[in-house]
């Protein structure tokens, strides 16, 4: 039987490779890195696909020689003497190390190219946004607003964002695959990660560097906005909403939150409520569209569920368990649904 | 052909203890002890690979609960620690330990009991690492361990302890056998075995053990700074006492990468005996393969921040170690075109050892492709710590390494053994790992391509993960009905295989003139080499078979125990730097007795 490298790998690469390409864009693969959606994205893509290219060609061109060769050479039968013993040709060598070396110029040049575009200073109008990687969720600072929020972050179409990262504990890594590549959120260092938003959405992304038990869990969500409707977001977010009146289970809510029993102001921010700075500030934790950092729908049920038992629903979860009674945590969500 | 097969000499060999346990256990017999490794390494496989399929099972639906979070962090950080220090490298280790000494015409290595140290300083750091699962205290902070994850903060308990301290001990072993088989190379080849007429093999085996003492003292000092800040509170590693995490990072791959290396070389090594020995032409370009082999080698300590480039270290560092990186690809590239000239114009005989080297070419081409993706720091930005980066090293250390040794175990069993491996068993043997590795590892590039990050114990639906994950789950089933099939294979052949006689092949080097298995003495006298493929050229120069005297006194060292003695001292220090000051200082006394009664023990 003569070794032929297994026919249908050469045919899922170009399976699989003309189905990546097909489904780009498409919204069944919304962390697909072929789908990018700024201009940093674009440029990063549009490298990896170059190299691709010659990566197929070469593929093609010496899977092919070694093809080749066992269909030529396999011995058919036995006892045909011996094959000349050839020990090399300089020629031959000379020529097949400068070949590679020449095509590495063109994947070097565009790399180290496209390495100082996208590492340059970003735009003095940018959008600044502090980032701090946290066990297992992030916090989101806008300076220029004075909005501190959580897990999902707004940015506006158009308008370069400049996201300034560190963490507050261990290493950590900002992946939100369609915005671009990631960058690693590392204690007592800041980096940075620039780009353009082209396009509108809410863009899935997620921890990419592991950082202990709830690593999966520790997701995010950026919402690329119109420029009005981030002018309105922003609004929204530097109000200081009012404590409830009419909804009696939100008021009840209200009162618990700030019951030194149940913990919450030790480690949560409400604007004129509390000044906790271990967990999420919760000032509009009502408009966000996910909670426990991408992990469940924000509706009043998930939320009171999270409260009752955080280490149950997020492995390892530094929220500890309070000690609320169903009804307790139900009045919680209440007035945390409030808090739009 | 068989002309040259050795009808036993008449030596008069030292009397030892041929069987029983206890003549394993005190054994420096070079063979013997590559058997242990193999053994012991190859358990430690299936452990690997246990662990592998628990996690394909978890993976194999979004949202799945067949391990919890913590289970699943401790499977992959012992699946990549096992694979790399006690499969892989313990596997090649096993074929120095047999094959060099044969291929050099040596007795033995320079140290038998050192290298018996080695061997048992390796199985009692594998089982300290491995007893972490008894005590629910398997490290859980990946193989390559980055602070401050590690730190006392953030991994309270003893999970990190017993890998720092685990892989420390390896290293001894490492070291010490990677010094022994410098020695050997250097000193203890045959007359008129110049370099450049030394076994492709040992060169690699050459080059590795170089890599092993340049790279191993780098993660020794990173985890004995560890240990200090896990142990004395000491904050190297740790950003609230000014310390730097990425001082880890760096200190691990200026290690990591040639420990690339160091895996994938003795892999290229046994590729290069095997496919010319079944095309019955010598290497392509012998000095070229050599030549890239040592480029490889001395270039893998420049590229180390290419497992970095999502750090931020800046468009100079980034550029420079991306270029670095690229560069590698020539001389790999060298190797490839070399092996495939080799087949050219030969004439190829396609025995399963065969398939396995022409498997090892056609997948190491694709892990060096997808390689290039990530030499380039703007594309690797997307691709890093995803499951394309997982395709890649996979193409590289299973679709390389692992079926490079299966092409090695085919190879030479008849050697040890003296009985040939199931063809017919293993061509199924071998068509399934290709089906079930290409099942399981192909689609993983595109995973990581669709945004899925490595590492993690469960994903949602609907990021259109799903079914490529249930693909790679079932890929893993079919490795392993393959590896059954290896086993049974193994099994079968040891006792009911067919007799080899010294040279089933038709070989080219000089292991394979003498019997099957060989005597413990090797050579009956030291054959004098005048040729690159010096058996080969024998054979058609007419001049018969290599001298055997009729009557000579081969000088073989005595049997000890007192490498494993120095062995156990070793653990018991490294289990005190975990329990208790003084079972450590117990362990280092124990230590230096065993050593000190090893250098006044009679060598024989």
């Amino acid at each position: 039987m003569p070794s032929l490298p297994h026919p249908f790998r050469r045919l899922s690469f170009w399976g699989c490779l003309g189905l990546a390409l097909l489904l780009a864009g498409c919204h069944a693969f919304p962390q697909n890195t072929l789908d990018p959606s700024t201009d940093f994205g674009w440029q990063t893509h549009k490298l990896f696909t170059d190299i691709l290219w010659w990566e197929v060609g070469i593929f093609v061109l010496v899977e092919g020689a070694l093809v080749l060769a066992l269909l030529r050479f396999t011995r058919k039968r036995k006892g045909a003497g011996e094959p000349e013993q050839v020990h090399g040709n300089t020629g031959i060598e000379v020529a097949w190390t400068l070949a590679p070396a020449l095509i590495l110029v063109f994947i070097g040049v565009p790399t180290v190219m496209t390495i100082f575009r996208t590492q340059a200073p970003p735009p003095k109008d940018s959008l600044k946004i502090e980032v701090i990687g946290h066990q297992w969720w992030w916090e989101f600072r806008y300076p220029e607003y004075g909005i501190v929020t959580a897990n999902e972050v707004h940015v506006q179409r158009g308008r370069p964002v400049h996201f300034e990262m560190t963490s507050a504990d261990i290493i950590h890594s900002f992946w939100i695959p369609r915005l671009g590549g990631k960058r690693d959120v590392i204690p007592t260092r800041t980096n940075h990660l620039w780009m353009t938003p082209e396009k509108l959405g809410v863009i899935p992304g997620q921890c990419a560097e592991f950082c202990g038990t709830s690593h999966a869990n520790m997701r995010l969500h950026a919402v690329v906005n119109t420029p009005v409707d981030f002018a309105a977001w922003v609004r929204a977010e530097q109000d200081t909403l009012p404590p409830p009146k009419d909804d009696s289970l939100a008021v009840q809510g209200a009162a618990l939150f700030v019951n030194p029993a149940k913990l919450c102001t030790t480690c949560h921010t409400i604007n004129g409520v509390s000044n906790g700075v271990v967990g999420p500030n919760l000032t509009h934790v009502g408009s966000r569209r996910y909670i426990a950092a991408g992990l469940l729908a924000n509706t009043p049920d998930n939320l009171a569920k999270w409260i009752s038992n955080p280490p149950g629903v997020k492995p390892g979860a530094l929220m500890p368990v309070v000690g609320v009674t169903p009804d307790e945590a139900r009045a919680l969500a209440a007035y945390l649904t409030s808090r739009k | 052909m068989t002309s040259v097969a050795v009808p036993a000499p008449h030596v008069a060999a030292a009397a030892h203890a041929k069987t029983g346990l206890w003549s394993w256990i005190t054994t420096v017999d070079h063979k013997r002890i590559g058997i242990l490794y193999f053994v012991t390494a190859f358990i430690f496989f299936l452990a690997g690979g246990i662990e592998a399929t628990m996690m394909r099972i978890q993976l194999a639906a979004p949202n799945a609960t067949f391990v919890d979070a913590r289970t699943f962090n401790a499977l992959f950080t012992m699946h990549g620690t096992t694979m790399v220090f006690l499969a892989l490298m313990p596997l090649s280790a096993a074929f120095f330990n047999f094959v060099v000494p044969l291929q050099l015409g040596a007795r033995d290595v320079a140290f038998p009991r050192l290298n018996a140290f080695s061997y048992w300083v390796f199985l009692l750091g594998g089982l300290f690492l491995n007893s972490s699962w008894l005590f629910k205290a398997a490290p859980d902070t990946g193989w390559f361990g980055y602070a401050n994850l590690t730190s006392k903060t953030f991994s309270p308990g003893h999970a990190v302890d017993f890998w720092m301290l685990g892989l420390q001990i390896l290293g001894i072993a490492s070291l010490a056998a990677a010094f022994n088989f410098i020695v050997t190379i250097l000193n203890l080849r045959a007359p008129g075995m110049t370099f450049m007429r030394m076994p492709i093999f040992c060169w690699m085996t050459l080059v590795t053990s170089f890599l092993i003492i340049l790279a191993f003292p780098v993660i020794t000092v990173a985890l004995v700074l560890l240990m200090f800040d896990r142990f004395t509170g000491t904050s190297f590693f740790v950003p609230a006492g000014g310390g730097d995490p990425v001082l880890w990072q760096h200190l691990f791959w200026i290690f990591g990468h040639p420990e690339v290396y160091i895996l994938i070389l003795p892999a290229m090594g046994i590729v290069s005996e095997v496919l010319p020995t079944f095309s019955r032409k010598p290497l392509f370009g012998y000095p070229f393969v050599v030549y890239s082999g040592l480029f490889i080698g001395i270039l893998g300590f420049g590229v180390w921040s290419h497992h970095m480039f999502s750090v931020g270290l800046g468009p100079i560092a980034d550029s420079v170690f991306a270029i670095t990186t690229m560069l590698i690809a020539i001389p790999t590239g060298v190797k490839i075109f070399n092996w495939i000239a080799t087949l050219w114009g030969g004439h190829i005989r396609p025995t399963t050892a065969f398939h396995f080297a022409v498997g090892f070419i056609a997948m190491f081409i694709l892990g060096g492709l997808s390689g290039i993706e990530h030499a380039s720091p703007p594309a690797d930005l997307q691709q890093t710590d995803t499951y394309f980066v997982v395709a890649h090293f996979h193409y590289v250390l299973f679709g390389g390494t692992i079926l490079g040794i299966f092409a090695g175990i085919y190879y030479w069993f008849p050697k040890v053994t003296g009985r040939l491996l199931s063809e017919g068993l293993g061509k199924i043997h071998f068509w399934l790992t290709m089906l079930g590795f290409n099942l399981t590892f192909f689609p993983m590039h595109l995973l990581g391509l669709w945004g899925m990050p490595r590492r993690i114990y469960t994903y949602d639906k609907g990021l259109g993960f799903d079914t490529l994950n249930l693909v790679c789950t079932i890929g893993a089933f079919v490795l392993v009905i393959s590896t059954l099939v290896f086993i049974v294979n193994m099994l079968k052949s040891i006792r009911g295989g067919k007799p080899s006689g010294p040279d089933p092949w038709d070989a080219r080097t000089i292991e394979w003139s003498i019997p099957s298995p060989p005597p413990e003495y090797n050579f009956a006298e030291i054959p004098t080499i005048e040729h690159r493929d010096d058996l080969w050229e024998r054979k058609r120069s007419g001049k018969g078979p290599y001298p055997q005297p009729a009557n000579a006194h081969v000088h073989m060292p005595n049997p000890s125990y007192w490498p494993l003695v120095t062995a156990i001292g070793i653990l018991l220090f490294f289990i005190g730097l975990m329990l208790s000051i003084y079972l450590a200082i117990f362990g280092f006394v124990f230590t230096a007795f065993g050593i000190y009664r090893w250098a006044f023990e009679p060598a024989g």
